[in-house]
C-alpha cells in the first residue's frame, strides 16, 4: 500500500511516498521524497505512533499567560489529555526560559516547559 | 535634538537581527524604536513551534526565537526605548517619535533601517455582505486574544482565508475546546504552508474547503452564522452551491500588508506589488541612508529569512555609515505576470544576490530564466511553485558583473501548469 503525507518536520513540507508492508502490518518498505533524513523519521513514527509537539500556554499567579511546550514530541492521541491537565494548573513568578513546569505529563515521559522569560 | 548614528523603527526580529549586525559591523550608536511594551514584535503571540530551523538548526517557538535575539542585544547592550511610537520620518531623516515618558520628541539620524513588519488585511477590504456583528476577528487578533489574553473569542468558529495565521488558529482554538467547522479558501490552492495544512487541520480532522468563500454574514448583535458557496474559476461565487454554517465567529486570515504609512509619507518608493519599498541587493530604499528589511518590505513565510534579511540592511547600513558602500551600476529588476516579484528590484552593486520571489500561480516542473536583453544568463529549474512559498535564485558577481543592459528580465518557463 502507498500512503502520501506531507512531512511536518520542517517548513519545506516535502510530499513524502511511503511504501507500507500490507502483509507485515505497518512495517515500512521505503519513504521518498524527503530531502532530508529527518523526513524518513518522521514517515516512520507517522505510520507507527504519530507524535507532535504540544505548544499551549498556562496561567500565572498574576493573571498573565506563559506560553509553555513539551520538551519532546508526544503521541498525537495525548495532546487533549495534556491541555487539560496544563489549563487545571496555575504557576508562580518568575520563570525563566527552559523552566520545567509539570514533569512527566500525563506519563508520556515529556515535560513541559517554559518558552518565555516571566517577571 | 537627540543625535544617532543608526535609528532601527521596530524591535521585532527584522529590526533586532539588524541592530545585531551593524553593531558586528562596527555601528555602536545605535537606537531601536519599538511600539510594544517587549522586544520580539509578533514573534511574541506566536506561541506555536518551527521558528529556527535555518537559523539555529532546532525548533523553536516564537517567544524562543525572540529571546535568542533580545539576549545577543542585551550582551551589546544596544539601546532600545520601548512604548514608543514614530510618528513620522523625513528624506533627511530627521524622526519624530512619542512615548509616555518623554512626550513627543525629535532625532536626528544618520541612518535609518525600517522594520515595521506588516498587518494584517482586513474585513473591509472584502466586501462581504450582511450586518457587522460581534464576532469577527482577523486570525492575528484572535491569537493575541487567546495567547496573551487568555480569552477564547468563541466556541463555533468559520475561518474564511488559508493564510498560516488562521490555519495555527484553527489548531489553537480547537486545543482550547473550540470546535472548528470549516476553512474556506477562495483560490483552488492553500494560501499557507503544507506542513500547516497536516498538523493543524488534518490532524483535528478540520475540512479545507477551496475554491469557497463566504457569501453572506448572518447575526445582528453576535454573528449567528456564514452562508458559504464555491466559487468558478472567475472567484465568482456560484450561488446553487450555497451552504449555512452556523457559527459564533469568523476568523479572517485573508493576507498580510506591510505597514509602510509611514514610508510612504516620507516618499520612499513602494513596489505595488510588494507593499513594500523599492530596494537593491543592500535593502537601500530610494533614498540614501534609509533601508528597509522584513515584513515591512515583503511578507515572509519564514522568520529565519526576515533575520537573514535584516542581516543584510544591518551591514549594509554600516558600511554606508562608513562610507564603505559601493553604488557603482544602475540594473533594475523586472518579472512576467507569472513571478509576481522579486526583492531586490534593482542592483547597484555586483556582489553575490539572492533574488527573492513569488509566484502567481501553482506551476510544477517549471524553470526560471533570468534575460539579459535577448541573452539568458542564468537559469534554475524548480519542481514545484506555490504562490504561498516565497522561492530563490541566487546570481553570482560573475554573472551580475557581465550584465550588458541596465534592466534584467526574470521569467518563467512553463513545462506543466499544474
Amino acid at each position: 500500500m502507498l500512503k502520501n503525507l506531507t512531512c511536518i518536520v520542517c517548513p519545506m513540507g516535502c510530499n513524502l511516498e511511503i511504501e507500507i508492508d500490507d502483509k507485515n502490518n505497518k512495517s515500512i518498505k521505503k519513504v521518498s521524497g524527503n530531502q532530508c533524513k529527518r523526513g524518513e523519521n518522521y514517515a516512520k513514527s507517522e505510520i507507527i505512533c504519530p507524535t507532535r509537539t504540544l505548544t499551549t500556554t498556562i496561567l500565572t499567579n498574576d493573571g498573565r499567560l506563559l506560553p509553555v511546550k513539551t520538551d519532546k514530541p508526544i503521541p498525537k492521541d495525548f495532546m487533549f489529555e495534556c491541555m487539560k491537565k496544563i489549563n487545571g494548573q496555575t504557576v508562580s513568578l518568575p520563570i525563566n526560559v527552559g523552566d520545567v513546569i509539570i514533569e512527566n505529563i500525563a506519563n508520556t515521559g515529556a515535560n513541559i516547559v517554559a518558552t518565555k522569560n516571566m517577571r | 535634538m537627540k543625535k544617532i548614528d543608526l535609528v532601527i523603527i521596530g524591535g521585532g526580529p527584522a529590526g533586532m537581527s539588524a541592530a545585531i549586525s551593524a553593531y558586528n559591523n562596527g555601528v555602536k550608536d545605535i537606537l531601536i524604536l519599538e511600539r510594544a511594551e517587549e522586544l520580539g514584535g509578533i514573534l511574541q503571540q506566536c506561541i506555536h513551534n518551527g521558528f529556527g530551523l535555518h537559523k539555529f538548526k532546532e525548533e523553536l517557538t516564537g517567544p524562543e526565537y525572540a529571546w535568542r535575539y533580545e539576549q545577543q542585544i542585551k550582551q551589546r547592550n544596544i539601546p532600545y526605548m520601548l512604548n514608543t511610537m514614530v510618528t513620522k520620518i523625513t528624506k533627511d531623516k530627521k524622526i519624530t517619535a512619542v512615548n509616555s515618558t518623554e512626550g513627543i520628541f525629535e532625532i536626528q539620524a544618520k541612518a535609518i533601517i525600517l522594520a515595521m513588519g506588516c498587518r494584517e488585511r482586513s474585513k473591509g477590504a472584502l466586501n462581504i455582505p450582511g450586518f457587522r456583528p460581534a464576532g469577527i476577528f482577523s486570525a492575528g487578533t484572535a491569537q493575541k486574544y487567546v495567547n496573551i489574553k487568555g480569552y477564547l473569542p468563541g466556541k463555533e468558529i468559520v475561518i474564511l482565508g488559508s493564510g498560516d495565521i488562521g490555519l495555527i488558529m484553527a489548531r489553537r482554538m480547537t486545543l482550547e475546546g473550540a470546535k472548528v467547522k470549516a476553512v474556506c479558501e477562495i483560490m483552488p490552492y492553500s494560501g499557507g504552508l503544507a506542513r500547516n495544512i497536516q498538523q493543524c487541520l488534518n490532524d483535528f480532522n478540520i475540512p479545507l474547503k477551496l475554491s469557497h468563500t463566504v457569501v453572506e454574514i448572518h447575526g445582528k448583535e453576535r454573528l449567528t452564522g456564514v452562508t458559504i458557496a464555491k466559487v468558478d474559476e472567475n472567484r465568482k461565487p456560484i450561488m446553487e452551491t450555497k451552504e449555512y454554517i452556523p457559527c459564533d465567529t469568523l476568523l479572517l486570515s485573508v493576507g498580510l500588508i506591510p505597514e509602510n504609512d509611514l514610508s510612504r509619507e516620507t516618499g520612499i518608493e513602494l513596489d505595488p506589488s510588494t507593499q513594500g519599498a523599492i530596494v537593491d541587493q543592500n535593502r537601500q530604499t530610494s533614498i540614501d541612508g534609509i533601508f528597509a528589511c522584513g515584513n515591512v518590505l515583503h511578507v515572509h513565510d519564514l522568520v529565519d529569512y526576515v533575520s537573514d534579511e535584516a542581516e543584510i540592511a544591518g551591514k549594509a547600513a554600516a558600511n554606508y555609515l562608513n562610507q564603505k558602500a559601493e553604488n557603482n551600476i544602475h540594473i533594475s529588476i523586472k518579472t512576467d505576470g507569472k513571478i509576481r516579484y522579486t526583492v531586490p528590484q534593482r542592483f547597484t552593486g555586483t556582489q553575490k544576490t539572492t533574488l527573492y520571489f513569488r509566484t502567481a500561480d501553482v506551476y510544477e516542473n517549471a524553470v526560471i530564466h533570468v534575460r539579459d536583453g535577448e541573452k539568458i544568463i542564468y537559469s534554475q529549474k524548480k519542481r514545484k511553485l506555490l504562490p504561498a512559498e516565497m522561492e530563490t535564485i541566487t546570481l553570482s558577481e560573475e554573472i551580475i558583473k557581465n550584465v550588458s543592459s541596465n534592466s534584467l528580465l526574470v521569467e518563467l518557463e512553463v513545462v506543466k501548469n499544474a
